[in-house]
């Protein structure tokens, strides 16, 4: 902000007032480099799908959701969640069940509507058990930690004919199948978004098919984003940062970090609710393997190689690690990216991305080679 | 009658199994400020190194077993040396870059977790990848003892003996022996400890090696009773983070009376209702005694202590 101050022109222009909301000292990237890197990035996985699997970089921006969910509950606010898996699991469950008993396009969008509201609500509880309760630090992550075990055990043994809701059985751990197709709208006015490519024509390229359902999650990613990059530099994400630098200090200050820290991580059950039910509508099947050590584990491995406190890191991160851990669908996968994590926490603890704009910020020439670089981060990890 | 011995063996068994499981978890917990994630995986080195010296060395039971221990206690050095403390990368770093590339674990609960769970994704993997999805297992030992229409292992009764057993001599250790001083001094101000000559680095390196050791001690005990495979340390986790969390800040007491109330719970529910429910009843037992009791039983006892003496 105050640089952004300094710099009046940018600021009396509507375009540089707009822009200001996006900066700040929580987020890396303020040049206007770093927003043509922003937009070349945005662009190349605008046209990716007809060159590369698009469907299979779907699930991985579905999956980076996740990720942002947890780097603004941990990175942001310093609440380590090992839970969040458990509001995206529940996210998932929620949109599965609601779908298959109203399979209608109207119906289908309330379900939408639940996921990220039983995601949100699965959060607030749970934060306000341990917030309100006094349960501090590492006893939270343990307490997460603990209910994705507590939710892996119990989704796991309702295979029984008894655990149904409605049309919808839970099938322990052979899943939900047949979740209806993504359909968001009313009766008469709606659109399918899953296998249901329109064909286009390129004049001088050809013609290809492309996904919608793709599109809308790539809408929905670069929204979150942008959405979470006007919260943390806002003056409610300064006071995240506060609880997360000193929560005495803050608290003293005269702020209810306690109630800050139970908005932020209801926020973030919502957003991993979201994408819950993105990947249960990409899926079409939900099954009890979502609340498993090795998932709920995942997003705190994106986040903390990525860099924490970087959003733009949390994304990146999720979308190469993704990418990285099914083309080594080998034994050694498992084995490389444990030791990608013990390195990065050692060598790198604030992570890979602000590590990296750190080296472009110290040998940049001029201004506008710091984004520059920084961004087309994003489709360079995800096409090569 | 029957039921209630019923009850008791169930009761002893779940207890063993809290104590050991968190034992060693518990002091690298609460003596060092590093969360092994890795736990897990080192009961499965103890599991894994016991099992083969029986079964390929053909070593007797007992010493496989305590082998078991020493080889997870070697391992668990080698890791705070090589990942928690950072202090061999380091002493390469600084002959050749000059400077520290590793700041130390401790104290650091987030990062320590995260560290150790990609060591325990390559541990696990690991194991996979040498071993294959299960070895062949060590049959249990002692046969059993029959009562009425029952029986029940003696194995079992054994292993409660044996935790009991251990959870002395960790209390003997590290409250009446020098070495014990020595450790306490290092975690309550480490400054003072180094000025009144105690060398903290060496005690930090110990205490993980020992608690490392007992993880190990702990898989190679229930190497006879459980199957060996790579995951085997996952159902070892939640009883010993549960137990840890429940249990406080005193490490040996805690763990003793966490493993005494959530054992009761255990078996009570699993006698019940199945083991299922048991396990949920378990959990849910650690919600509720985190909610009221944030610092666990032993920090509730201190809080009782201090506030008679406050009245008094």
């Amino acid at each position: 902000m105050s640089r952004n101050s300094a710099n009046g022109e940018a600021n009396r222009s509507l375009p540089g007032r707009l822009r200001s909301r996006f900066e700040g000292p929580n987020t890396i990237g303020e040049s206007r480099g770093f927003w043509v890197g922003f937009a070349v990035a945005v662009a190349a996985l605008v046209v990716y799908p007809a060159f590369g699997d698009g469907s299979q970089l779907s699930l991985f921006m579905v999956l980076a959701l996740l990720g942002l969910s947890l780097s603004v509950v941990w990175g942001y606010s310093g609440v380590l969640s090992f839970g969040q898996v458990v509001f995206f699991g529940i996210g998932a469950y929620t949109f599965g069940v609601v779908s298959i008993n109203f399979a209608t396009p109207g119906g289908i969008t309330a379900a939408v509507v639940a996921g990220i509201v039983g995601g949100g609500v699965s959060a607030a509880i749970l934060g306000y058990f341990m917030f309100y309760g006094g349960v501090r630090d590492v006893y939270v992550t343990i307490i997460t930690l603990v209910s994705t075990i507590v939710m892996h055990t119990f989704m796991a043994q309702t295979a029984g004919s008894e655990w149904a809701i409605g049309e919808a059985a839970l099938g322990g751990f052979n899943g939900m199948p047949d979740i209806p197709l993504l359909t968001l709208g009313i009766e008469g006015a709606s659109y399918q978004f899953i296998y249901n490519p329109f064909p286009m024509r390129i004049i001088g390229i050809g013609s290809f098919e492309i996904s919608p359902f793709y599109y809308l999650v790539l809408l929905l990613l670069v929204g979150t984003y942008l959405g979470l990059r006007v919260l943390v530099n806002s003056d409610y994400g300064r006071v995240m940062v506060a609880v997360r630098e000193d929560e005495d200090r803050t608290e003293m200050f005269g702020y209810n970090v306690t109630r800050i820290k139970f908005v932020v991580f209801t926020l973030g059950g919502a957003l991993a609710g979201l994408s819950g039910v993105l990947y249960a509508a990409r899926n079409v099947y939900i099954d009890p393997t979502v609340f498993s050590l090795l998932f709920a584990t995942l997003p705190v491995i994106w986040v903390s190689i990525g860099g924490r406190k970087s959003l733009l890191g949390a994304v990146v991160a999720t979308l190469a690690i993704e990418y990285l851990r099914i083309s080594m669908a080998g034994e050694l996968a498992l084995v490389l990216l444990g030791t990608l994590l013990l390195v990065t926490i050692l060598v790198l603890p604030s992570g890979f991305v602000p590590w990296l704009h750190e080296r472009i910020v110290e040998t940049r020439l001029g201004p506008g080679e710091a984004g520059g670089a920084d961004a087309p981060d994003t489709p360079s990890e995800v096409s090569d | 009658m029957v039921n209630g011995i019923n009850l008791a063996l169930q009761f002893l068994d779940s207890f063993a199994f809290i104590v050991l499981a968190a034992a060693g978890l518990a002091i690298i917990f609460g003596i060092m400020g590093v969360i092994n994630l890795a736990h897990g995986e080192f009961i499965l080195i103890g599991a894994y190194t016991a099992t083969l010296a029986v079964t390929q060395l053909g070593l007797p039971l007992v010493v496989a077993m305590l082998v078991g221990g020493v080889v997870t206690g070697l391992f668990g050095i080698l890791t705070e040396r090589v990942i928690i403390s950072g202090a061999w990368p380091n002493w390469v770093s600084q002959r050749t870059l000059g400077r520290d590339i590793i700041e130390p674990l401790y104290n650091r609960l987030a990062d320590s977790m995260v560290a150790t769970f990609g060591l325990s994704l390559i541990l696990t993997q690991g194991a996979r990848i040498r071993f294959g999805n299960s070895i062949d297992q060590i049959a249990t030992p002692f046969g059993a003892i029959s009562y009425g229409a029952f029986s029940y292992s003696t194995y079992r009764i054994v292993l409660a003996g044996v935790s009991i057993g251990l959870l002395l001599a960790t209390y003997y250790l590290f409250t009446r022996t020098d070495f014990g001083m020595r450790a306490r001094a290092t975690i309550q101000d480490k400054e003072t400890a180094q000025a009144m000559g105690v060398n903290t680095d060496r005690m930090y390196m110990l205490t993980f090696g020992i608690g490392s050791a007992l993880a190990g001690l702990t898989g190679a005990l229930f190497a006879p009773v459980i199957s060996m495979q790579p995951t085997l340390g996952d159902q070892f986790l939640v009883e010993a983070f549960v137990a840890v969390v429940v249990g406080g800040p005193s490490v040996v007491l805690g763990t003793a009376l966490s493993g005494g109330v959530l054992g009761a719970i255990l078996a009570t529910f699993s006698n019940l209702y199945g083991t299922f429910i048991g396990r949920i009843a378990l959990l849910v037992a650690a919600l509720i005694a985190l909610r009221f009791l944030p610092d666990g039983i032993t920090g509730f006892i201190e809080q009782l202590r201090k506030r008679r003496q406050e009245s008094d």
